[in-house]
C-alpha cells in the first residue's frame, strides 16, 4: 500500500534514492545538503540499502567517482550544496560531455563571499550551462517524485545525461511534509534497470574521454546540444510516465490561475508557494493575477514559457540569484526567450531571497505592484530588489 | 610468449603500434611493459598528461583495454568509483564474479600535485586498486613546467636555471613516503630500465588486495633534453648512482632491491641531460651529498624496517 | 561520432604510420644477433616484430627511429642508417 507519511524533504530524497536501489552513493557533506547523505550512511549502514557508499574526501572526488561508477554500468547517486557544487564545477562539465547519467541532489545554497549556508539560487545558476538536464522543486513530494524521475530519464538510451534536482536550502530541504510513500512494486514498474550501453569492460574494451582536436571538438559540442534539447522528449514522456503510474503529473512551466492572466509573476523553487498565496488574495479581489513557475530548467523549456505567457501584459520575473554585472538570470533568458514573439509582455526582472533572506507574501505583493508600475513607466534603478535594505 | 631472462613475457600488445608519444619516450615504455604484466582483465582511467593526450587522439586510440580519461586531478576518485561500482554490482547480482584489476595511472603532476588529495584519499578509504605514477619529473606534457616531482637543480620552464636561480630549488616530494604513510600494503619504485623488476611490481601491486602504489622513473628526451635513444640508460644510471633506488615497501617493511656495492658518481647521470647542463661543479657536489645522505637514509630504512 | 565521443574501436591507432617520423632507420647484422629480446622489450613503440626465424626486425611502419635498440643491444647487431641510404 501507498502510505501517507511525514518526511523531512532531504530524508523524502534519501528515501527516493534506496526505493529506486542505488548501487554507488558517493557524496561529501555540506551544510545544508548533509541529512541526505547521512540518511543514506544510516540505510546502508542498518542494511535497508545495499549500496556502495564511498565518504569520499571532497565534492570534486564525489563526482569523480560518479563518472567511474556511472562508466561500468552502475546506478548512480550524489547530492550536495552551494560550494560544493562548485567545487566540483569543473566534473560536471565532464559527466554531461562523456554522456554518463549520475543523479545529484543540490540543495539550493548561496555561494560565499561572505559564507552563508542558507538558501539562494547562485549555486545552481552558477551551472546553467555544464550540460545537465536540470529541475526545480517546490514541496517535500516534489523533490521525493523528481528524484525517482531523474533516475528514468538520465538513463534512458535516448537520453544519457546527468540530471540535477534542485530544492532550496532549508525552506525546503529542512522542512517534515506530509507526502505519499508510493509501493516498492509501483516504483520498479516506473524505473527500469539501468543498462548503460558502453559499460567498460574487458569483453569489449572502449576508449571513454579521448583527447578532441580543433577538427573534432565543435561536432562533438553540437552533437550534445542536440540530444540535450531532445531529451525533451523522454523528459515529458517521463512525466507522463510518472503521472499514469503514482497520479501525480508534472509540467516544464506549471501555471497558477493564469487564466486570462494580465499580469503573471515567475517563480522557481519552494518561494512558488508563498507567492501563489499572494496571487489567490490577489484574484481574490478581482485583479486579473497568475504566476508560472518553471520546473524545468534545463533543456530551457522555451515553448512551454512562450505559451504561458501569451496573452499577458506584465511579466515579473523573481530572481534569487544576481548574475554579477549583468542582473537576475532568470530574468535574463526568460526575456531572451521571449524576445521574438509578435505579442510578448513586459518583461520586469526583481532579485531577492539571497542567502537565506526570507521573501514574504507582503514581499511579493510589493514586487506584483511594484512590477506593473515598472511596466507602466519604466524604472532608472540599477537593479530591482525585493527585501533588500 | 618470449622469453626475457628468467621471465616469459607476452607478445601480445596491450598499447597499440601508431601511438603519438615521442621519439624514445621511456612513459610509452613503461606503459608498454605495465599492460603486458597486467593482461586483458583490467580496467584503466588515467589522468591527463603525456600518456592520455598520446594515445587517444580522437578519432584513434591506442587502448586495447577498457580505458577512462576524465580530467587531470581526479583519476584516483575515478578509479575508485569504479572499484566500488564493480564490487557492489557483483554483490548485486548486476555482473558476474570475475577478477578486474582496477588501474589508475597518472604522471608526476597529477599524483603529487594536483590530484594528490584525491589519491589520499583513496588510499585511506582502502580500495582495491593499483596507482602508477609515470614519473617524467615536470609537467612534461604541457610544456616541461616544474612540479613537485622536479629533482633538485633541474630547468624546467617555470623552473628556468638563470643568473639567479639554480632551476628548482626545492627537493623532490617523496611520494612513495607519502604512499606508505597511509599504511597501504604495497608501496614500490620501478624504472622501465629494469623490466623484469617492473613487471613484477606491477603484477605484485594489483594481485595484492587493497591499495598499492607503483612509483616509476621515466625518462624523458624532450623534456630531461637528452637523446631519444639513451632513454634506457639514464634510466638504469638513475638506479646506478643511487638518485632512484629500487626498493618495495609492504606494510611498512622495506626491500631493497638493487643495493650495488659502489654507487656512481651522480655527475655521470647529470652530464647526459641538458637540463642539468647549467650546473656548476660545486652544484653537483652538493647533489651528491644529496644523493649520499638520501640513500644512506633509505638504507637505514632497510635495516630498521626490513621486509 | 559515438554518443559521448567514446571510441569503441579499440586500438585502431595502429592505422597512423608513425614510421614517417624516423629519420634514422635500424639496420639488422643478423650474424651478431643473438635472439636475446632485449630490442623487442625496449622498443616504446612495439615496433620491433619477432620474425618466424627467431630475428627481430623493425617494422618500418611504425618505427620512429629512436635507436635505444641500437644502444641496449648486447652484441651491437644494430645500426643506425639515415633514412634515405641503402
Amino acid at each position: 500500500m501507498s502510505r501517507r507519511v511525514a518526511l523531512e524533504a532531504s530524508h523524502a530524497v534519501a528515501e527516493a534514492a534506496r526505493m529506486a536501489d542505488v548501487d554507488v552513493i558517493s557524496a561529501y557533506p555540506i551544510t545544508p545538503q548533509t541529512h541526505i547523505p547521512e540518511r543514506l550512511a544510516e540505510m546502508v549502514a542498518g542494511g535497508e540499502l545495499n549500496a556502495a557508499y564511498i565518504p569520499v574526501e571532497s565534492e570534486h572526488s564525489a563526482m569523480s567517482a560518479c563518472l567511474g561508477a556511472a562508466a561500468i554500468g552502475a546506478r548512480t547517486y550524489t547530492a550536495t550544496a552551494g560550494p560544493g557544487l562548485e567545487y566540483m564545477h569543473n566534473v560536471l562539465y565532464v559527466a554531461s560531455s562523456m554522456r554518463l547519467p549520475v543523479v545529484m541532489t543540490v540543495v539550493n545554497r548561496a555561494l560565499s563571499a561572505p559564507i552563508s549556508i542558507w538558501g539562494d539560487h547562485s549555486d545552481a545558476m552558477a551551472v546553467r550551462d555544464t550540460g545537465w538536464i536540470q529541475v526545480f522543486c517546490q514541496s517535500c513530494q516534489d523533490a521525493f517524485d523528481m528524484t525517482l524521475w531523474a533516475f528514468r530519464v538520465g538513463e534512458d538510451r535516448n537520453v544519457l545525461f546527468p540530471v540535477m534536482v534542485h530544492l532550496d536550502g532549508f525552506t525546503l530541504s529542512h522542512v517534515i511534509e506530509p507526502m505519499i510513500l508510493p509501493e516498492q512494486r509501483e516504483v520498479d514498474r516506473f524505473l527500469p534497470r539501468f543498462q548503460y550501453p558502453f559499460p567498460l569492460t574487458p569483453d569489449k574494451p572502449m576508449t571513454h574521454g579521448a583527447l578532441g582536436p580543433p577538427d573534432i571538438y565543435s561536432e562533438a559540442k553540437i552533437a550534445q546540444e542536440v540530444a540535450l534539447r531532445e531529451s525533451k522528449g523522454v523528459i515529458l514522456q517521463g512525466w507522463k510516465e510518472f503521472g499514469d503510474i503514482f497520479g501525480r503529473y508534472y509540467h516544464p512551466v506549471e501555471e497558477y490561475r493564469t487564466e486570462n492572466a494580465e499580469a503573471l509573476l515567475l517563480t522557481m523553487g519552494s518561494y512558488t508557494e508563498t507567492a501563489k498565496i499572494v496571487v489567490d488574495e490577489r484574484r481574490d479581489r478581482g485583479e486579473a493575477v497568475g504566476l508560472i513557475s518553471l520546473r524545468l530548467w534545463r533543456p530551457f523549456p522555451f515553448e512551454e514559457v512562450r505559451r504561458t505567457t501569451k496573452g499577458s501584459k506584465v511579466l515579473i520575473v523573481f530572481d534569487r540569484c544576481i548574475s554579477f554585472g549583468m542582473g537576475g538570470p532568470v530574468f535574463s533568458e526568460v526575456r531572451s526567450a521571449l524576445y521574438d514573439e509578435d505579442a510578448r509582455p513586459k518583461i520586469v526582472g526583481f532579485v531577492g531571497g539571497l542567502g537565506g533572506r526570507d521573501v514574504s507574501e507582503e514581499d511579493f505583493d510589493y514586487v506584483i505592484s511594484r512590477g506593473r508600475q515598472i511596466a507602466e513607466e519604466g524604472s532608472d534603478k540599477m537593479i530591482e530588489t525585493v527585501g533588500i535594505r | 610468449m618470449v622469453r626475457l631472462g628468467e621471465g616469459l613475457v607476452t607478445t601480445k600488445e596491450f598499447l597499440a603500434e601508431g601511438h603519438n608519444f615521442c621519439t624514445g619516450c621511456g612513459e610509452s615504455l613503461a606503459i608498454r611493459m605495465a599492460l603486458k604484466a597486467l593482461g586483458e582483465n583490467v580496467i584503466v582511467a588515467n589522468a591527463t598528461g603525456c600518456a592520455e593526450v598520446c594515445t587517444t587522439p580522437m578519432p584513434y586510440t591506442s587502448w586495447r583495454i577498457p580505458w577512462i580519461h576524465t580530467l587531470f586531478e581526479n583519476v584516483a576518485a575515478v578509479i575508485s568509483g569504479v572499484e566500488a561500482g564493480l564490487k557492489i554490482s557483483v554483490e548485486k547480482g548486476r555482473l558476474q564474479e570475475r577478477d578486474i584489476k582496477c588501474v589508475a595511472m597518472g604522471g608526476d603532476g597529477a599524483t603529487s600535485d594536483i590530484g594528490i588529495q584525491a589519491l589520499s584519499g583513496a588510499f585511506e578509504r582502502g580500495h582495491n586498486f593499483l596507482y602508477i605514477c609515470l614519473d617524467n619529473e615536470a609537467y612534461m606534457n604541457t610544456g616541461i613546467q616544474r612540479s613537485s616531482a622536479t629533482p633538485y637543480g633541474a630547468s624546467t620552464t617555470t623552473a628556468p636555471a638563470g643568473k639567479f636561480s639554480i632551476g628548482q630549488v626545492t627537493r623532490k616530494k617523496n611520494m612513495p613516503a607519502i604512499a606508505a604513510a597511509h599504511n597501504i600494503p604495497y608501496v614500490a619504485t620501478a624504472c622501465p630500465s629494469y623490466r623484469l623488476d617492473l613487471m613484477k611490481k606491477v603484477r605484485k601491486g594489483a594481485e595484492i588486495e587493497g591499495p598499492a602504489y607503483l612509483h616509476v622513473l621515466v625518462p624523458c628526451p624532450t623534456g630531461w633534453r637528452h637523446g631519444g635513444d639513451m632513454t634506457v640508460e639514464i634510466g638504469q644510471l638513475a638506479v646506478q648512482t643511487g638518485i632512484f633506488p629500487l626498493y618495495e615497501i609492504e606494510h611498512g617493511r622495506y626491500t631493497l632491491n638493487a643495493d650495488p656495492p659502489n654507487l656512481k658518481p651522480i655527475e655521470e647521470y647529470l652530464k647526459l641531460q641538458g637540463r642539468y647542463r647549467h650546473l656548476t661543479g660545486e652544484e653537483i657536489e652538493k647533489i651528491q651529498e644529496m644523493v649520499n645522505a638520501d640513500y644512506a637514509l633509505l638504507k637505514e630504512k632497510v635495516e630498521a624496517f626490513p621486509g | 561520432m559515438n554518443v559521448g565521443n567514446i571510441i569503441t574501436d579499440a586500438g585502431n591507432a595502429s592505422f597512423r604510420k608513425t614510421g614517417d617520423w624516423r629519420t634514422e632507420r635500424p639496420v639488422l647484422d643478423r650474424e651478431k644477433c643473438i635472439k636475446c629480446a632485449l630490442c623487442w622489450i625496449y622498443c616504446p613503440d612495439a615496433a620491433m616484430k619477432p620474425g618466424d626465424d627467431g630475428y627481430y626486425e623493425a617494422d618500418l611502419y611504425y618505427c620512429k627511429g629512436c635507436g635505444i635498440c641500437a644502444r641496449i643491444c648486447p652484441v651491437k647487431a644494430i645500426t643506425r642508417v639515415e633514412e634515405g641510404e641503402k
